[in-house]
């Protein structure tokens, strides 16, 4: 069944229709309708699931890895200065090897404070060992965090779920809300390897010392070192089991897609532009005007972005002339994180080749700043035979 | 006007209830077959009286571009003061229309390059049984008036289920009486 609703709501959807039997969040802008309407279903009774209000982020996280420790399918939501005061636990929850599934409704960071949609503070938190997906649409949103329940199962790794804020968050399109019965045939109840119970105390994640060593049990126990390396490896493998999940999803529920690239129109292109979230379905409207001047060029969006798909996106751009990266942040003192990724991708892939594309960076909509489509077309335009900065451009700058 | 890719702006205060309306236009719309509604608030500044803003697009096709309305086919004002106080036919493009709430007569306006299509929307929502300053259902039918789009019974209909459990009747009323009074300029 269609029905017209914002992005926060596609997401808290998403979460009742996965059984989500924990919820713990702190308001923040522009993720507080999301949780909000999660509070009315648990209020309602439509929804069999402890809401717990907290004190902050950083507490919302700690109560989501206690309830996973313990067995429960967890959820919390958050934006910009919330992930980043969660920080901490954020690594936590992924060293702790625990399937939370996280929203993060994007928003810059500040100092200077702002409220508006960029992309700092999900990419400021790449490195923590989550798995990150972005989302373009609504329809994304909702399957997004079904499979990302079916995945962060499978491999005992966090997920945030990313989507704009306010341009998805706020924004009320049509999308297809599944039924009851189609979410339950994919996702099936959570049953951890090991759950903590009252009567079996243990003590989790203790230090754990540089070198192995015999357990209580006299078995011979990974290190930190070990742990940590079998972290990066799940994550790695992960890139399988998403493919599992979208061939899985696609069987379910009748929807299919590319796991890790959505492209549209690349096939002929010389030039493709590539990016994350909502800004890449707005690409194929400048795609679609370039296009009618006989330009060849398209636009990959990317869906998961860690682990980081490096052979489908080299595989996807071999033979193209240029890359057009838009983002909306940076790692600052660089360039776009994204970019970075990317060149290390087809670097690894395509080095020697003689096939290795011109990369330009374009910066857009920090702080909110609007995008107005005209400016895409244009900047897109001008990168199209290929690079025309070393630094990255940023868009609608008024300096 | 083109059919379609319609792109509506709608003008009103904080509380008034626009988004609400734009919400039921773009369900309306959609269950006519336009697979491409969206509907954005402007964000931020949100305050109960303050001039607020919603776009909303419908299209034949699914919208990618979620960007703010430039060049919009019609304006809906749910306050005529707000004419003073904003730039309501900012990029309205030419022979476009402005829905206009207003206690003032219709003869009372002139606008060169746009069409008006106006009504006392304020008194007949009261005429309807609503609260006073319950206005956004009575907009639906001057916009339905002013241009023809989706068809009352449909309209009616969405209106209804929205305000399922408040006051469906007299709201669907509000936007009927609303319809038979719009006055719309050649």
């Amino acid at each position: 069944m269609h029905i017209i609703e914002n992005g926060n709501t596609a997401a808290a959807l998403g979460v009742k229709l996965c059984r989500a039997s924990v919820i713990a969040a702190y308001p923040i802008t522009p993720q507080t309708p999301l949780t909000e309407k999660l509070s009315e279903y648990v209020e309602r009774g439509d929804m069999k699931a402890e809401y717990i209000p907290v004190e902050s982020e950083h507490s919302a996280l700690a109560v989501c890895i206690a309830a996973s420790s313990a067995g429960a399918r967890v959820f919390t939501a958050t934006s910009a200065n919330g992930l980043l005061y969660m920080h901490e636990q954020v690594q936590w929850a992924s060293g702790a090897r625990l399937p939370i599934v996280m929203c993060v409704v994007n928003r810059a960071v500040g100092a200077p404070w702002n409220i508006w949609n960029d992309q700092q503070d999900s990419i400021s938190q790449r490195d923590t060992g989550w798995i990150q997906i972005y989302c373009a649409d609504h329809q994304q949103i909702i399957d997004a965090v079904i499979k990302a329940y079916w995945i962060a199962e499978k491999v005992s790794i966090p997920i945030m779920v990313c989507y704009d804020g306010y341009i998805l968050s706020h924004t009320f399109m049509p999308f297809d809300l599944p039924d009851q019965k189609t979410v339950d045939a994919f996702l099936p109840p959570f049953k951890p390897d090991y759950a903590l119970r009252p009567e079996e105390p243990a003590n989790l994640n203790t230090v754990t010392l540089p070198d192995v060593r015999l357990d209580v049990r006299g078995e011979l126990a990974h290190s930190y070192m070990e742990i940590r390396y079998l972290l990066q490896e799940e994550l790695r493998t992960t890139l399988d089991v998403a493919a599992d999940a979208e061939k899985r999803f696609a069987e379910i529920f009748g929807r299919q897609s590319d796991p890790f690239i959505e492209s549209y129109r690349c096939d002929d292109a010389d030039c493709v532009a590539l990016g994350l979230g909502s800004l890449t379905y707005q690409l194929r409207v400048s795609v679609d005007a370039l296009r009618k001047e006989g330009i060849k060029v398209g636009v990959m969006g990317l869906r998961f972005y860690r682990p980081f798909p490096d052979e489908a996106i080299a595989g996807a751009l071999k033979g193209k002339k240029s890359v057009v990266v838009f983002e909306k942040a940076l790692s600052y003192g660089y360039e776009g994180a994204l970019t970075s990724d990317l060149k290390s991708a087809l670097y690894e892939h395509l080095a020697g080749t003689g096939t290795l594309p011109s990369i330009q960076n374009f910066i857009a909509g920090i702080g909110g700043r609007d995008i107005r489509t005209d400016d895409l077309t244009k900047m897109f335009r001008a990168a199209t035979h290929g690079r025309v900065s070393k630094e990255p451009l940023w868009i609608g700058l008024k300096l | 006007m083109d059919k379609e890719f319609i792109q509506i702006r709608w003008h009103g205060r904080g509380g008034q209830g626009a988004i609400t309306a734009a919400k039921i236009v773009a369900s309306a719309a959609f269950t006519s077959g336009y697979d491409g509604v969206v509907m954005a608030p402007t964000f931020g500044t949100e305050r109960r009286g303050a001039p607020v803003m919603t776009s909303l697009k419908i299209s034949r096709t699914k919208i990618y571009d979620l960007s703010p309305i430039e060049t919009p086919d019609i304006v809906v004002v749910l306050d005529h003061l707000l004419l003073k106080e904003t730039d309501v036919t900012h990029g309205l493009k030419k022979g476009g229309i402005i829905v206009l709430n207003t206690p003032m007569a219709f003869e009372s306006y002139s606008f060169t390059d746009f069409k008006l299509a106006s009504a006392d929307i304020t008194a007949i929502s009261v005429e309807a049984g609503l609260p006073h300053g319950m206005v956004n259902t009575g907009m639906i039918g001057s916009l339905e008036k002013a241009t023809n789009l989706l068809g009352m019974d449909l309209l009616i209909k969405c209106i209804e289920e929205e305000f399922s459990s408040r006051k469906p009747q007299k709201n669907s009323l509000a936007a009927r009486i609303a319809y038979e009074r719009t006055r719309v300029g050649g």
